[in-house]
C-alpha cells in the first residue's frame, strides 16, 4: 500500500489534506481499515460540532472489532460523508478517497503530524 | 476523555494483528504457515498459535462458504488418541456422552464436563476402530481435556496419547465441497453421511475424511500428517479453482457459526455453566451404562434448567446497525437482563446479530423491550429463536 504524498497522518492513523479555504479532509488510512476488515458500521461527528486533535469523535464498527475515530486537528465539522454512512465498505474499497469521513474547518493543528514517509515508517514497526 | 487504553473496545485489537511477516516467534506455526504468508494473509494470535484472521475481506470469504466452497486451516484444533480395550469405557465414564454406542466410522458431538457439571471443553469424537478413537478439543482446552483424560484413565485398560502434533487438519466447506473433494479422492463420499469418518486418500496424501464442520454448511475435514498440509492445500486450491473455492479465515469461521447458532467455547460454554445451561443437555445421556464424571450434579442441573432456567440462550437481531459484541448487557425496561456472548454483523442477514444468555422472562422469540446496550446506548434487538441461519437440504 502506499500512502499519499499531499496528506498529513496522525498516529491514530487518520489522514488531514491540505486545507482549501481553511477546510481540510478527514480519512482513516488503508494501513488502518485492512487491521479493521470489513467496516460495516461508522458513526461521525455532526456537522457543525467542535472536534479537538486527539479525542475521539466517532467510531467504526468491522466484524470483528469496533474502534474510535480521532480527529486529527482542532476545529469545527464542516460536513460529513454521506455516502460511506449509507456503504461503510467505502473506508475499505477506496480510504484515501470516496471513503473519506468529515471535513473540518481548522482551528488548529498539532506540530505531530507525519509525513507520508514518516507514517510509512512507523506503520512498517 | 479517553485514554489510550481504552481507544479500543474490543477484541482483538485491530491493529494489533499482523499482516503477514511480523514476528510472530512465540506463537505455535501450524504446517501451513508459509503459505498463509504467500496468500498475504492477516494473521491473529488464537490459542496460543498464529492462525489466518482472513486473506482479503472476511465477508466474501463468509459468502463462499454460504453459496460455494472455502478453504481452512484448522491445524490448532488439538487431537487426543484413545485406544486400548476399555477405551470406549473409559470415554463412556469421562464424557457426557454415550461413546460407547457409536459405531466405527461415525462421529459424536459430546462434552467434557467437572464433577460439578460445569463444562470443560466441547467435543467431536470419531471412533476410528472397535478399539480406537480421536478425540478433536478445541485449541485453548487441549492441554485440560489430555489432563482430564489421562486423570480419568486410572484403572481402565485403555491409552490416552497426545496426537495434537500428530495431525494437521484441513477443512472444506461449503455447498461446492462434494464435488470439489470427489474431484480428488476415490472414497465414497456419496455414502459418507454427516458426523461419519473414513480413512482414505485425497490428492495422493493419506487422510482421515470426516464430514464434520462448524459452518452450518455441508463440508469436510481432513486430518492429515503435518508434512502432507501443504500438497493437500494445493491439490485442493486447484481442485476448487473453478468452483469458487477461497482460502478462508478464522474471522468467517466465527460468523459462520454464530449464523448456525453453534456454541464457542469461552463464549457461550464455560466451566460456570452446565450442558443444561448452554440448552445442550440432549448430549448428556444419563441412560449409559456405568457412572460418569459429573453425573450427579449434572441430574440437579437438568431439574433446575426444567423447573427454574436462571439464564436461557438466545438470538438477538438488530435492528440498528451497530454491533453487539460478547460482554455487553442486555437490557428491557432500564434493567440488565442478560449479556452478550458472540456477536457480529452477519452477513447472510445482513444486519448485527448476537447469542446472548437473559434471563428467562425475557427468552421467548418476540418479547418486547429487548435491547442491548452498545457502550452507554440502548439499541432495540429483537429475541429470536436459535439458529439464525438453516441451510436448506
Amino acid at each position: 500500500m502506499s500512502n499519499p504524498q499531499q496528506l498529513r497522518y496522525s498516529k491514530e492513523h487518520e489522514w488531514l489534506s491540505p486545507a482549501e479555504d481553511g477546510v481540510a479532509t478527514v480519512g482513516i488510512t488503508e494501513h488502518a481499515a485492512n487491521a479493521l476488515g470489513d467496516v460495516v458500521f461508522v458513526q461521525l461527528p455532526a456537522v457543525g460540532e467542535s472536534v479537538s486533535a486527539g479525542e475521539t469523535c466517532g467510531e467504526l464498527e468491522s466484524t470483528k472489532s469496533v474502534s474510535e475515530l480521532y480527529s486529527p486537528v482542532n476545529g469545527e465539522v464542516t460536513e460529513i460523508n454521506e455516502d460511506v454512512v449509507a456503504d461503510p465498505s467505502l473506508v475499505n474499497s477506496a480510504p484515501f478517497e470516496g471513503g473519506w469521513l468529515f471535513k473540518v474547518r481548522v482551528a488548529e493543528e498539532p506540530g505531530d503530524l507525519l509525513s507520508a514517509d514518516e507514517y510509512t515508517a512507523y506503520t512498517a514497526g | 476523555m479517553t485514554d489510550g487504553e481504552e481507544r479500543f473496545l474490543a477484541c482483538p485489537v485491530p491493529w494489533e494483528t499482523t499482516v503477514s511477516s511480523t514476528d510472530s516467534a512465540a506463537l505455535r506455526h501450524t504446517a501451513l504457515d508459509a503459505v498463509h504468508r504467500s496468500l498475504g494473509a492477516t494473521m491473529t494470535d488464537f490459542a496460543g498459535w498464529d492462525m489466518p484472521l482472513r486473506y482479503g475481506s472476511e465477508r466474501d470469504e463468509h459468502n463462499a462458504v454460504r453459496t460455494k466452497a472455502g478453504l481452512f486451516d484448522l491445524s490448532h484444533m488439538g487431537e487426543i488418541t484413545v485406544t486400548g480395550p476399555q477405551a470406549a469405557a473409559l470415554l463412556d465414564h469421562a464424557l457426557v456422552g454415550n461413546i460407547g454406542a457409536v459405531k466405527p466410522g461415525r462421529a459424536r458431538y459430546t462434552m467434557i464436563c467437572q464433577a460439578d457439571g460445569g463444562i470443560l471443553d466441547d467435543l467431536i469424537v470419531y471412533r476410528l476402530a472397535e478399539t480406537e478413537y480421536m478425540v478433536v478439543a478445541n485449541a485453548s482446552n487441549a492441554q485440560v481435556v489430555l489432563d482430564a483424560l489421562t486423570e480419568r484413565a486410572a484403572g481402565f485398560d485403555a491409552e490416552v496419547r497426545d496426537d495434537r502434533d500428530a495431525y494437521a487438519l484441513i477443512a472444506v466447506q461449503g455447498p461446492a465441497s462434494p464435488g470439489i473433494l470427489a474431484s480428488v479422492t476415490d472414497a465414497d463420499l456419496d455414502n459418507l453421511k454427516y458426523y461419519a469418518g473414513l480413512p482414505g486418500t485425497v490428492a495422493g496424501v493419506p487422510a482421515l475424511i470426516a464430514r464434520t464442520g462448524y459452518t452450518g454448511e455441508d463440508g469436510f475435514e481432513l486430518f492429515v500428517k503435518p508434512e502432507h498440509a501443504v500438497e493437500l492445500w494445493q491439490a485442493l486450491t486447484k481442485a476448487g479453482e473453478g468452483a469458487g473455492l477461497v482460502p478462508c479465515g478464522l474471522s468467517c469461521r466465527d460468523t459462520l457459526r454464530l449464523e448456525a447458532g453453534m456454541p464457542l467455547y469461552g463464549h457461550e460454554l464455560t466451566a460456570e455453566l452446565t450442558p443444561f445451561d448452554a440448552g445442550l443437555g440432549r448430549v448428556v445421556k444419563f441412560d449409559k451404562d456405568g457412572d460418569f464424571v459429573g453425573r450427579e450434579a449434572l441430574r440437579e442441573a437438568a431439574e433446575r434448567a426444567e423447573q427454574n432456567p436462571p439464564r436461557v440462550l438466545v438470538g438477538l437481531v438488530a435492528e440498528g446497525r451497530r454491533v453487539p459484541r460478547a460482554g455487553y448487557d442486555v437490557v428491557a425496561d432500564g434493567k440488565v437482563i442478560g449479556r452478550v456472548t458472540s456477536g457480529a454483523p452477519s452477513p447472510t442477514l445482513g444486519k448485527p446479530i448476537a447469542m446472548a444468555y437473559v434471563d428467562a422472562a425475557h427468552a421467548a422469540p418476540g418479547t418486547p423491550g429487548v435491547g442491548v446496550d452498545i457502550r452507554g446506548t440502548h439499541e432495540p434487538y429483537e429475541v429470536v429463536a436459535l439458529p439464525f441461519y438453516k441451510r436448506q437440504k
